[in-house]
């Protein structure tokens, strides 16, 4: 930083070279053109240096995935097993579990977890009073910045065995009922983040001319057929977009707020791939079949992601690259 | 204008009063009272837990141990033990560095990364880093392999586990890339002319400029850093160093007694709910505390410029 005043002497030289004709600043060559830009790259060097160690080296650390990993052989000594780790997981009766779980929450989450800020974000459209829509958005977005520790502690004092309603009702427990459990994990992800899912929606509402809803009126439309015409018409890219992403991480199902609940309801309930991968790789020390689970996941997630989109963008919708 | 309304004049009113449009006339009677009923049910399905909890935190030990509704009695036995003991102070503190050093050191990295990669057309090799970037907000290598390389780099049972892996968030960048892209060019080419360096430039008019996204941002990120629980858990195995979220799951939800939570020899300990709830409001306070300023800022359309853009 110090030598940032020798930047000086550098701009005669770009005044010459861009005053007789902007066409010949094209015929610079690269390394001219890398040499004037050095200081912009003491800015990109940090970040992309951050983004090659802590998220494409790890990459790398993936083929553990086709060891007989043990962290104290590590990468080189581990003995290289093929497919072997992702054959075990087809035999694995707790990947089946984890694997049924998790689809079932995302199925249960699409249902009712994603239309959710839709119908929020037109009810609170509808609303005449700025102020009260104002109040009811501070108010609905606020649990999206709690932590999935407190929102289960905060939901265990109240649902919980010795909470708040099992105080009126004696005998109440609904955190460890594994019966209902997967509903509950989608009303919790619904109460925490569906305020936060309508900002979206409020930013394609606000997107809509407002002289088509008034052409509408002077036709005869109600509020009622305007909503039903023209705001919702209005979402269906947005939604698309979304579901598109949603699909892409249909076997992600609320990590944190799964291991945090498991131990109440029981790895039957409870387990889910992420889950799985964690207490067999981290916890009970099977490397090679927690990586593989993960890689297969991970995988799975990216096809989706690229199938759906290619999908929303045969039917004439846009997608997201 | 009629002095008498009638329903449908009052009606008008209200829209007039709420500055809408003529065409756009308030809903019958019976819709507004469905949709009143609706609002206030959801308001109180959000704010009422979290009141509750904060309510019982100060609870008397009777009525705490009785369990009541809302309690009528207070006392501050609870936050006087928790202090005494130790542990969640220095559960408090942990964070309180997380936040405080991670938020700052997040904020410098993301607005260079996005400061240089907001020129793309004229900086050569800048476009693909732009991608590689943009790629990891659609994948991620897995849990195991990022334990492993926090293992390698010897990072384990450090606070800056906690910091470094998250240190620039993709989307953030994006978001810091957009505002800046959108500053007023003449302003930056003017300097550029006038001989200012890249540094200068930055440092001078952008970030001066940039005030507004980078509150949010940083706000943003010091909500992360203070919520971190599955990174502690992954990465931090000494209590020491567990950050109050981790501190909050152990004496919460996992039910552990928290050690030396003792008042004064001879009065009976605060009843193991209060505890727990004050352990809540107290992992929970300091977003109390920025949420109002994270609001604000929403209401500025930073946000939602950024996703349409």
């Amino acid at each position: 930083m110090s030598t940032q005043t020798e930047a000086g002497p550098r701009v005669p030289a770009q005044r010459d070279a861009g005053a007789p004709a902007p066409i010949k600043q094209r015929k610079v060559s690269l390394r001219k053109r890398i040499w004037r830009e050095r200081w912009a790259y003491t800015f990109i060097v940090p970040g992309a240096l951050f983004f090659l160690v802590f998220a494409y080296v790890p990459m790398a650390g993936n083929v553990v995935a086709f060891q007989d990993f043990s962290a104290f052989r590590g990468f080189a000594g581990s003995p290289w097993v093929g497919f072997q780790n992702f054959e075990a997981i087809f035999y694995d009766p707790e990947v089946l579990t984890a694997l049924r779980n998790t689809l079932i929450i995302a199925f249960l989450q699409l249902i009712f977890a994603f239309p959710a800020p839709i119908a929020l974000a037109l009810l609170l459209d509808s609303l005449m009073s700025l102020r009260v829509k104002r109040w009811v958005q501070t108010v609905v977005y606020l649990p999206h910045f709690l932590s999935w520790v407190i929102v289960i502690s905060v939901w265990q004092q109240v649902l919980g065995g010795g909470g708040l309603i099992s105080n009126l009702v004696g005998g109440f427990d609904l955190m460890s009922n594994a019966d209902t459990f997967k509903l509950l994990v989608v009303a919790q992800g619904v109460w925490k983040d569906v305020g936060w899912g309508t900002i979206i929606f409020f930013a394609a509402i606000a997107g809509i001319p407002s002289d088509r809803y008034e052409a509408a009126a002077i036709d005869g439309a109600g509020a009622w057929q305007r909503m039903r015409h023209i705001t919702l018409p209005g979402l269906i890219p947005v939604a698309t977009l979304l579901l598109i992403l949603n699909l892409g991480s249909i076997l992600t199902v609320g990590f944190e707020q799964l291991l945090l609940q498991q131990p109440m309801v029981g790895a039957d309930a409870a387990q889910v791939l992420d889950t799985f991968v964690y207490f067999r790789g981290v916890l009970g020390g099977e490397w090679g079949i927690a990586t593989a689970a993960g890689l297969l996941k991970g995988i799975i997630g990216t096809v989706l992601v690229l199938a759906a989109n290619k999908f929303a963008k045969r039917l004439g919708g846009e997608g997201i690259f | 204008m009629a002095t008498a309304l009638s329903g449908f004049d009052r009606r008008d009113a209200l829209r007039r009063k709420a500055g809408l449009p003529p065409w756009m006339n308030a809903a019958p009677a019976w819709v507004r009272a469905i949709k009143a009923i609706v609002i206030i049910l959801i308001t109180v399905t959000m704010l009422y837990p979290l009141v509750y909890v904060i309510a019982m935190s100060f609870a008397s030990p009777a009525q705490a141990r009785a369990g009541v509704f809302f309690p009528t009695e207070y006392s501050l036995d609870a936050y006087r033990a928790i202090f005494n003991g130790g542990t969640v102070t220095q559960g408090l503190q942990n964070s309180l560095w997380v936040t405080v050093v991670g938020t700052t050191l997040s904020l410098v990295f993301t607005s260079m990364l996005a400061w240089g990669l907001s020129r793309t057309k004229e900086v050569p090799g800048s476009k693909a880093i732009l991608i590689m970037v943009l790629a990891t907000m659609f994948f991620s290598a897995g849990i195991i392999p990022n334990f492993l390389l926090i293992k390698t780099v010897g990072l384990l049972d450090s606070l800056w586990a906690l910091i470094i892996p998250g240190l620039i968030s993709a989307f953030n960048m994006i978001v810091i890339r957009n505002f800046f892209m959108n500053l007023p060019s003449e302003l930056i080419e003017a300097a550029r002319i006038d001989g200012a360096g890249e540094w200068r430039i930055f440092l001078q008019i952008v970030l001066p400029l940039s005030k507004p996204v980078l509150a949010v941002m940083g706000l943003f990120y010091a909500v992360g850093y203070w919520n971190t629980y599955f990174n502690a858990l992954l990465y931090i195995n000494d209590a020491e160093k567990w950050p109050i979220q981790v501190v909050l799951q152990q004496y919460v939800l996992a039910g552990v007694n928290i050690p030396g939570a003792v008042v004064t020899e001879g009065a009976p300990p605060p009843p193991g709910v209060t505890l727990q709830m004050a352990v809540i409001v107290l992992a929970t306070l300091p977003i109390l505390i920025v949420y109002p300023f994270v609001q604000r800022h929403f209401t500025k359309g930073v946000l939602t410029g950024a996703i349409k853009g």
